[in-house]
């Protein structure tokens, strides 16, 4: 029974909440490494992305739940989602046209890219604030829990409750569709195959007849698609503020680098150990350790090493100890 | 005897002149900075105090008050301590009614009222580090330490059978303060206090703060944070995880948007808020003719401020600050008639003939320690996703 209780709690606390965060991260990683991969410069302007892309869905949620449209239990802002993503891939691939390709044109180096991007992130942030403002806004609607911890406690006779929010429900299995369908189209289609040469070797790539500015408008669609849904789950699970979401670049970019930058599986699998490693070392161990060790052993204090207002830190020293010790990351990326 | 006549006409006249003078009095608040909203309604109920007692014509043999707004900026000490000293030395004011943050208020009390011997009568300042600064007794505040809300909820959680509780606090001066106090009343009165951890507004996900709560555990989670902020998100952590379903929620976190974002889910939580039951507020309200609004915070504890200001300087015959400020305390408790707004006329000639008074006022002000208002509390029930006034304390 103690073993039990230790799980659920275990479950409820950290695995849970860091299974969702992981996959939220994941699918905002895959963004910022394709971008690494074939345009071949950091994109700061991802968290600004995954903002405005949020922002439109939840534009749409509001008018649809306006005129009494709902999606069952489901939330409303999943039907929101696909003129999300169409409006904002229109955005990027527009801000490709005006900005980017400038610079493409040049042929200028990866550090003034970089910089670049910086300065697009700051006018889309701009851009946010204006159109919803800088409050935090909740727009998740629906059946709230698959699993409720006092339904839990009841059923099972547990102390320890267990809840499942619908939002992490909902997060994982996008999750799952999308990397699925990600990696089919990478693998599978002409145009994946494209890009991905694209990838390994431009100058090969365009002796081979790839036309390069198709690849680069079907890379920006599909990284709004992922920024979208990656705002979309955040803020569905959590909420949604524009300065969270600049935030999120930090544990983003972590995910990416310490998978590897330019590897897709790299980004989600490093999504999964920044979330974990941010849930697992900021908790406090207490109530766990007190079920499973005896009583007389039983800690008395929280067990917890870090305070959670180094969550950022946690990511951050990773990072900084990825790109000392293995600057490819876990799945031989591009280095840095 | 003509000359001589002339003569004692002109001492007459003379003597008058000096008696009758014009005092002025200094408001700084922050009419710029974050509680901007507020302050517009404090400096025109004190100033509606000044209007009474300049119509009754009283005060000190005839004298009339001049109000002098300054701008304390709330958050920029350097600023507020520049004003307060152009008020001082510039405009030769009497007495100081503020300032309004607690910041500020101390940095003008130690750099500008102490040196020059001016009281200051702080409406909003409500740090508990006020209590024991160095004032030279010139320093009153009508509104209450925090440390008095801290013994306020430890009462509460006491009464109810709560033995055990976590502590969440916003991580700023407020929230540190507040949760200082709640603990030490808390844990005199024999109960404990699991963990004291900060959580910092404007995130989007608490559930890490909620874990590190709900591993030290408590029979409820007192949230001292605020109520369009990080507060309500750790109780949604909270409720959504299961690992609290009962909050002590203080000043911070009571108002409309609390029931609106979390509905029914919160009953039987519980809490406290400043506030009186005492017809002063009535009355008040009564005689603003809408150029202040009473409910707004602070409000009438500026036009308290203000009154006691003058009362003080009537019951001491004079305007010096060094002369009236030991009157203020005996003017402010009992014993003696009790004076609400509006009688402002009455008490100066209950004072001049004098009778003992005993100023409540709007703020039901009753003056404990070293010059600070005992406060009155509102206890508030959660019931039925309501907000449902208790009782007054």
């Amino acid at each position: 029974m103690d073993l039990l209780n230790a799980l659920v709690t275990f479950a409820n606390f950290v695995f849970i909440p860091a299974v969702a965060y992981g996959a939220q991260l994941a699918i905002g990683a895959l963004g910022v490494t394709l971008i690494y991969g074939i345009l071949r410069f950091s994109n700061f302007a991802h968290g600004d992305t995954m903002a405005f892309g949020t922002m439109i869905t939840i534009l749409f949620t509001w008018w649809f739940q306006s005129m009494g449209i709902s999606f069952g239990p489901l939330p409303t802002a999943l039907l929101a989602l696909p003129i999300g993503i169409v409006l904002t891939a229109l955005f990027v691939l527009g801000t490709d046209r005006v900005v980017y390709r400038f610079y493409r044109k040049q042929r200028v180096a990866t550090s003034i890219l970089v910089i670049v991007s910086l300065g697009v992130t700051f006018i889309m942030n701009g851009i946010t604030r204006f159109i919803i403002g800088t409050e935090e806004q909740n727009f998740a609607d629906g059946e709230r829990f698959v699993i409720s911890a006092a339904d839990f406690k009841a059923t099972t006779g547990l102390a320890e409750g267990l809840a499942i929010k619908s939002t992490q429900a909902i997060t994982l299995a996008t999750a799952v569709i999308v990397v699925a369908a990600l990696f089919w189209f990478l693998n599978r289609t002409r145009t994946g195959k494209s890009m991905r040469a694209f990838s390994d070797n431009e100058d090969l790539a365009l002796l081979s007849g790839i036309n390069p500015e198709r690849v680069v408008a079907v890379t920006w669609i599909i990284t709004a698609a992922l920024a979208t849904i990656a705002g979309v789950l955040y803020g569905l699970d959590k909420s949604f503020k524009p300065f969270t979401y600049f935030q999120l670049l930090l544990p983003i970019f972590a995910a990416a680098v310490v998978g590897g930058l330019g590897s897709p599986v790299g980004a989600i699998a490093g999504g999964f150990v920044i979330a974990f490693s941010e849930v697992m070392v900021t908790y406090a161990w207490k109530k766990v350790l007190g079920y499973l060790l005896p009583d007389s052993l039983a800690p008395e204090a929280l067990v917890q090493l870090l305070t959670t207002d180094y969550k950022f830190a946690v990511s951050f020293t990773i990072l900084i100890a990825v790109l000392l010790f293995k600057p490819t990351g876990l799945f031989r990326g591009k280095s840095v | 005897m003509k000359k001589l006549l002339t003569a004692t006409a002109a001492c007459a006249l003379f003597a008058g002149a000096v008696q009758a003078e014009d005092i002025k009095l200094g408001i700084i608040f922050g009419f710029t900075g974050p509680i901007e909203s507020l302050t517009g309604s404090m400096a025109a109920a004190s100033e509606a105090a000044i209007a009474e007692v300049n119509a009754s014509g009283l005060l000190l043999d005839g004298s009339t008050v001049t109000a002098i707004r300054a701008d304390s900026t709330c958050v920029d000490s350097a600023a507020a301590t520049a004003a307060a000293e152009r008020l001082v030395t510039g405009d030769q004011v009497n007495a100081i009614i503020g300032a309004d943050c607690s910041g500020v208020t101390g940095a003008i009390l130690q750099n500008v009222a102490r040196p020059n011997g001016i009281v200051m009568i702080s409406p909003s300042a409500t740090s508990p580090a006020l209590s024991t600064a160095e004032d030279d007794g010139l320093f009153f505040r009508t509104a209450p330490s925090d440390a008095r809300e801290g013994e306020i909820a430890a009462d509460i959680m006491t009464e109810r059978g709560i033995k055990t509780a976590a502590l969440t606090y916003t991580n700023n001066d407020y929230g540190k303060g507040l949760a200082e106090a709640i603990a030490t009343a808390f844990e005199a009165k024999g109960g404990k206090i699991t963990i004291s951890a900060a959580h910092e507004d404007g995130k989007a996900d608490y559930t890490a703060e909620v874990a590190a709560l709900a591993a030290a555990g408590g029979d409820i989670l007192i949230v001292a944070g605020y109520l369009d902020q990080g507060g309500v998100g750790v109780i949604r952590a909270a409720l959504d995880t299961g690992a609290f379903s009962l909050f002590q929620l203080p000043g911070g976190m009571i108002g409309d948007n609390l029931t609106a974002a979390l509905g029914n889910s919160i009953d039987g939580s519980f809490g406290q808020v400043p506030g009186t039951d005492s017809p002063g507020m009535k009355l008040l309200a009564d005689k603003s003719g809408g150029k202040f609004d009473v409910n707004s915070p602070y409000t009438p504890e500026s036009y308290d401020a203000a009154a006691l200001i003058m009362l003080a300087m009537q019951a001491a015959g004079s305007s010096k600050s060094t002369d009236f400020a030991p009157k203020i305390m005996d003017l402010a408790n009992a014993p003696g008639e009790k004076i609400f707004p509006g009688e402002l006329a009455k008490a100066l000639e209950l004072i001049k003939a004098g009778t003992d008074i005993d100023y409540v006022g709007a703020s039901a002000v009753e003056l404990v320690g070293t010059g600070e208002s005992a406060g009155n509390y509102r206890e508030i029930d959660v019931i039925d996703g309501k907000i449902v006034t208790t009782r007054f304390r």
